[in-house]
């Protein structure tokens, strides 16, 4: 930031957020201001002539034409270093924790605090020596952040080659502001490095190059996994009604993702389902690293009663820190609870700008700030090497549950895979509510591969059960008119072979401790069994057999509860449930 | 909050529209700061600013501008925001929807100001709400369980008695095992005489009254009066639960009225409306109420909040509602279908939900079988619903026997399990072995979401199966009774 003096503007209007004021003819879009003595936060959002237009973070009660503006000089930035882990900020990247020691439960305004804790003292081990040449991006040294994450410090992004390492701080106890190098740049000038980095949140992080998407994101969530994966660096949508589970869904994903850091923005909604997070990731423990999910976990939480031009900014804080993480080489998973939230303040403040809406009010430029932030997703390979990816997934909600409104419209244009909630499955309980015939994912194809070594017969097995089920829609169209008795038992054996899939796969429970995580492995094993206890079904029934005798067998109640009762790891329990498919089906045949 | 010494006056305003009037070249006037407005004759009303310029300021009038004119009204800033007296002696007590007495009382005595509309509560520092609280309503312990620091607003239609059901739910609600009495405050919007009559009157017949502080801002008070009543209330309630660590239960209704007076002030600044002429920022105002509720980490108190609104023509899509849904933690839905048919509280079985419910039963809470017992009721119901729709299509002789046993069930949950008497009072013990014996009329192979061990303690089995089971079309199983004589 400039150390210049600026000059002050003076408010002329105040209305809710937005703050004009005038004597800022030298201010840039989007710098950072602070608005009257109490210091508030805010944003040029306009310049004409020498009015500005300001889009204010607190709220603004009390606050008089005639008060100062000060300016910063500089845009809205993020601070990145050791620190971040565990921790939760709001939409400006302010520790809610240091907030609650400063002024209580409830937020007051005008509060500054620092991002990074500056006397924490952290370890850092370098990985480089003075006079060694360096690149942009390349790792200095580590910082064990968390017992799950080491920190890489990173030469500057924007750091021109060739460069050298003049001096680097020996392995010790620094804090974030220390200086642990410097490096001489291409033009010979020393730039100092820090443990803590600044970046602007609107603007992207560069990286190397971009790569393919060629792995799955494991979610441990089986009809995500079998039927609708998400690829590392892939993008999804989750929309649906109120109460149809996108929240939950959300944090199982959070929970269960197989990704190395997670950021969850919590953008727009309820401040008791941050304290859920809060309490419930310190408690669970990570089935990879074995420590508690907090330490691989960043929350932002901008509530719905937080102010609305912060929740604009939530989303963008969100994903430069997830970039920061990508660029030293992990696999990031983000996600924003609720994208609909967020494109509702952009209507607000659109509104408040007096700007000519477009569809039911939102901002003609929509669509192209959906894409903006889902084309900051990707596989790529970042400046220090290696690969490093940001996924993300997006809750959205519909008013009024109907898919057919701007936001789920324009996100689906953006986004690859889409995960819709049904109202009905919901209200039947019947979580995750992801409808299987309204879904899809576009990245089966760039996680083939990934399959093909560890299960070669997913693809098939996949397709077998896509396949039921659509019979089975249909099937249950003609059951609505005419009762199922009119249906021959050959296709009754679909509607009883897909009412265990959807009962015993594709149905699972957050609260059980057995069936809230499958592995990959455990998914196959089940799906395996009931097809296969679908295609001896059919021998049977083709060959005289009865569905009801089909339907007495003890391996029909197995199969359903096999998800509950078979953990992960008993794979002799797994292999078992199609060997009892074949015992049974013989004892049948015999008779 | 930077407080002014001395409170300007300006006399004359340049325009009146609606609920608003412009001061034109207002000094040092700020956003959001109270304003005592007189009119000609003398007398005095309330306002805030909503929008400040150099050049004017628009003040929203809270009891309506009839009888204001440009060239005689005087108009003074008060330098702060609109901030409420509180205490604890408020609790008896009834005010307009700005804390003002309405009972002839003087005005209750306060140290404590603090300012209406809030500050949002730190997710930090929340405390996720966990204890079960007992309403005695089989309908919602058993399937949707309410926690203390919850907010479950009461989604309903017009002539469907949700205010009885709130009554029922104030007199009954109980902590297991706890003697804690709820502090409640009630806010009215718009809502007509006598059923502001109605529940001071079944306050006063349970013997809490005193405990009760009431908001009224009734159908014939101005509108706009309306949009401040809700923060009256919440932050008489923020005082005794996080000041006083007392565990508060607010009562609001009706939630639709509110939204209606958001609009019109809306409609008079000419701003860009949203869905169904509601103003874009209608979901962010609706979360600044919503979202004072909740417990506090080193706070005893608690605010559980329940709203009442009225869906226009029953669409739970309406924006009021399906903005509600989106904020709270879950709905009560009441449903015209059951009402018809007598079935009181008719309580929607499956739209209904509590999002805390989770947390706040099973081992420790309510009873270990309490979760997966609710969550199948909700599955076979769900079916119930399914086979309704066949057979009306086909009718009901050609269903199949476990079809027939399905509709069984469900009319007798409907009945017996759904429907009780007005001042009925079940512990949740009670609701449970009910639901048990409902579920025991299907067959227990279809019992998919009940482990064997639930099912071999608990299952009585289709033949044993006490409850007596109904028809679509019988009698109501329990005829409202008469309130109990004292």
């Amino acid at each position: 930031m400039s150390q210049t003096v600026l000059e002050h503007g003076e408010i002329v209007r105040v209305s809710g957020p937005i703050v004009t004021a005038r004597n800022m003819r030298a201010a840039t879009m989007y710098e950072v201001v602070e608005v009257s003595d109490l210091r508030l936060i805010g944003e040029v959002v306009r310049v004409v002539d020498d009015v500005a237009t300001l889009q204010v973070y607190e709220n603004t009660s009390m606050v008089r034409p005639g008060d100062p503006v000060y300016r910063t000089g500089g845009p809205l930035t993020v601070r990145l270093g050791p620190g971040l882990i565990g921790n939760i900020y709001d939409g400006i990247q302010r520790p809610l924790k240091d907030i609650e020691a400063h002024s209580g439960a409830f937020i007051r305004r005008g509060e500054k605090t620092d991002p990074l804790d500056p006397d924490k003292r952290w370890r850092f081990v370098p990985k480089i020596k003075a006079g060694d040449a360096v690149t942009a991006g390349q790792v200095l040294g580590t910082v064990r952040e968390t017992e799950a994450v080491e920190l890489r410090v990173m030469a500057p992004p924007g750091l021109r080659s060739p460069a050298r390492v003049q001096s680097i701080a020996p392995e010790g106890d620094y804090a974030v502001n220390d200086q642990i190098a410097v490096i001489e740049d291409a033009d010979h000038a020393s730039v100092p490095v820090q443990m803590a980095q600044s970046w602007a949140v609107r603007e992207g992080r560069p990286v190397a190059r971009r790569l393919p998407a060629d792995r799955p994101l494991i979610t441990g969530q089986r009809i995500i996994d079998t039927l609708f994966p998400i690829a590392k660096g892939g993008t999804a949508a989750i929309p649906g009604g109120f109460g149809t589970g996108k929240t939950m869904t959300q944090h199982a994903l959070a929970k269960w993702s197989d990704a190395d850091i997670i950021v969850y923005i919590g953008c727009g909604e309820r401040g008791n389902e941050m304290t859920d997070v809060l309490t419930d990731f310190p408690k669970l423990i990570d089935p990879r690293s074995g420590r508690p999910l907090m330490e691989r976990t960043i929350l932002i939480a901008n509530t719905s009663n937080m102010p609305v031009a912060a929740r604009e900014v939530s989303i963008y804080t969100g994903i430069t820190l997830a970039e920061f993480y990508r660029d030293q080489g992990y696999h990031v998973a983000v996600f924003a609870d609720s994208t609909s939230r967020w494109a509702e303040a952009l209507r607000e403040l659109s509104a408040r700008l007096e700007e000519i809406p477009a569809e039911e009010g939102f901002p003609a430029s929509l669509p192209t700030r959906l894409a903006q932030f889902y084309e900051r997703a990707g596989m790529v390979e970042p400046l220090s090497g290696g690969t490093g990816s940001v996924s993300v997934v997006g809750a959205v909600s519909p008013p009024g549950g109907d898919f057919a409104e701007p936001v789920t419209q324009h996100t689906r244009r953006f986004v690859r895979c889409f995960w819709a909630l049904d109202r009905q499955l919901a209200d039947a309980r019947h979580y995750p509510a992801i409808n299987w015939l309204t879904s899809y994912s576009m990245y089966l194809e760039d996680v083939e591969p990934w399959w093909k070594r560890t299960d070669p017969a997913w693809a098939e097995l996949r397709n077998q059960t896509i396949s039921l089920l659509q019979q089975e829609d249909k099937l249950q169209q003609i059951v609505k008119l005419v009762g199922p008795d009119v249906l021959p038992d050959s296709q009754r054996l679909v509607l009883t072979v897909c009412e265990i899939i959807k009962t015993g796969l594709l149905q699972q429970s957050a609260f059980d401790d057995v069936d809230m995580y499958s592995t990959p492995g455990k998914q196959m094993a089940l799906l395996r069994a009931m097809l296969h206890f679908y295609e001896r079904g059919k021998a049977f029934i083709g060959s005289g057999g009865t569905l009801a005798e089909v339907r007495s067998m003890a391996i029909v109640q197995e199969l359903v509860r096999a998800k509950s009762t078979v953990p992960n790891d008993d794979e002799e329990g797994l292999r078992g449930l199609t060997k009892r498919v074949d015992e049974q089906f013989d004892r049948l045949e015999r008779r | 909050m930077a407080v002014r010494d001395k409170a300007l006056t300006y006399v004359g305003t340049r325009r009146i529209d609606g609920p608003l009037v412009v001061v034109h070249k207002p000094h040092d006037v700020g956003f959001d700061e109270t304003v005592e407005i007189q009119d000609p004759q003398g007398n005095f009303r309330l306002g805030r600013v909503l929008d400040v310029g150099d050049r004017e300021a628009v003040v929203q009038v809270l009891e309506g501008t009839s009888g204001l004119s440009n060239q005689a009204t005087r108009v003074r800033f008060l330098g702060k925001t609109l901030e409420l007296p509180v205490s604890a002696d408020m609790l008896g007590r009834i005010f307009d929807g700005l804390g003002r007495p309405l009972d002839g009382g003087p005005m209750p005595l306060s140290t404590t100001l603090r300012d209406i509309n809030g500050a949002p509560i730190n997710p930090y520092s929340r405390q996720y709400p966990r204890e079960f609280i007992q309403t005695g309503v089989s309908a919602i312990d058993g399937m949707n369980s309410l926690v203390r620091g919850q907010k479950l607003p009461i989604f309903s239609g017009s002539g469907m008695p949700h205010d009885r059901l709130a009554a029922q739910i104030v007199r009954q609600a109980t902590l297991l095992g706890e003697q804690t009495q709820f502090s409640i405050v009630f806010a009215a919007m718009g809502v007509k005489y006598d059923v502001a009559q109605y529940f001071t009157r079944t306050f006063e017949q349970s013997g809490v009254l005193a405990n009760v502080a009431l908001f009224l801002s009734l159908a014939s008070a101005p509108s706009i009066e309306r949009l401040l009543t809700p923060r009256s209330a919440l932050t008489l309630a923020e005082h005794l639960a996080f000041d006083l660590g007392r565990h508060v239960l607010v009562l609001m209704t009706d939630m639709t009225n509110y939204c209606e007076s958001l609009r019109e002030i809306g409609t008079a600044r000419g701003e860009i409306p949203g869905r169904k002429g509601y103003p874009g920022y209608l979901y962010s105002d609706l979360a600044e109420i919503y979202e004072r509720a909740g417990r506090i980490k080193g706070s005893d108190g608690s605010i559980t909040q329940m709203a009442i609104l009225t869906m226009p023509s029953d669409d739970i899509s309406h924006p009021v509602p399906d903005l509600t849904g989106y904020i709270t933690e879950g709905q009560i839905v009441l449903e015209r279908e059951l009402f018809q048919r007598g079935v009181y509280p008719p309580i929607a079985g499956l739209p209904s939900l509590s999002r805390l419910m989770k947390d706040g039963i099973g081992e420790g809470y309510t009873r270990p079988d309490h979760g997966p017992l609710a969550s199948q009721l909700f599955a076979a119901y769900s079916y119930v619903k399914q086979v309704r729709g066949l057979a009306a299509v086909i009718g009901e002789e050609e269903l199949s026997v476990l079809d027939k046993q399905y509709l069984e069930f469900g009319n007798t949950f409907e009945m017996k399990f759904l429907g009780q008497g007005e001042y009925e009072n079940r512990s949740i013990d009670e609701t449970l072995d009910l639901g048990w014996k409902v579920l025991s009329l299907l067959p227990r192979g279809e019992l998919h979401r009940l482990s064997e061990a639930l099912l071999d303690a608990h299952y009585v089995g289709e033949k044993e199966s006490e409850v007596q089971t109904v028809a679509l079309g019988d009698e109501p199983a329990f005829k409202p009774l008469v309130p109990p004589e004292k």
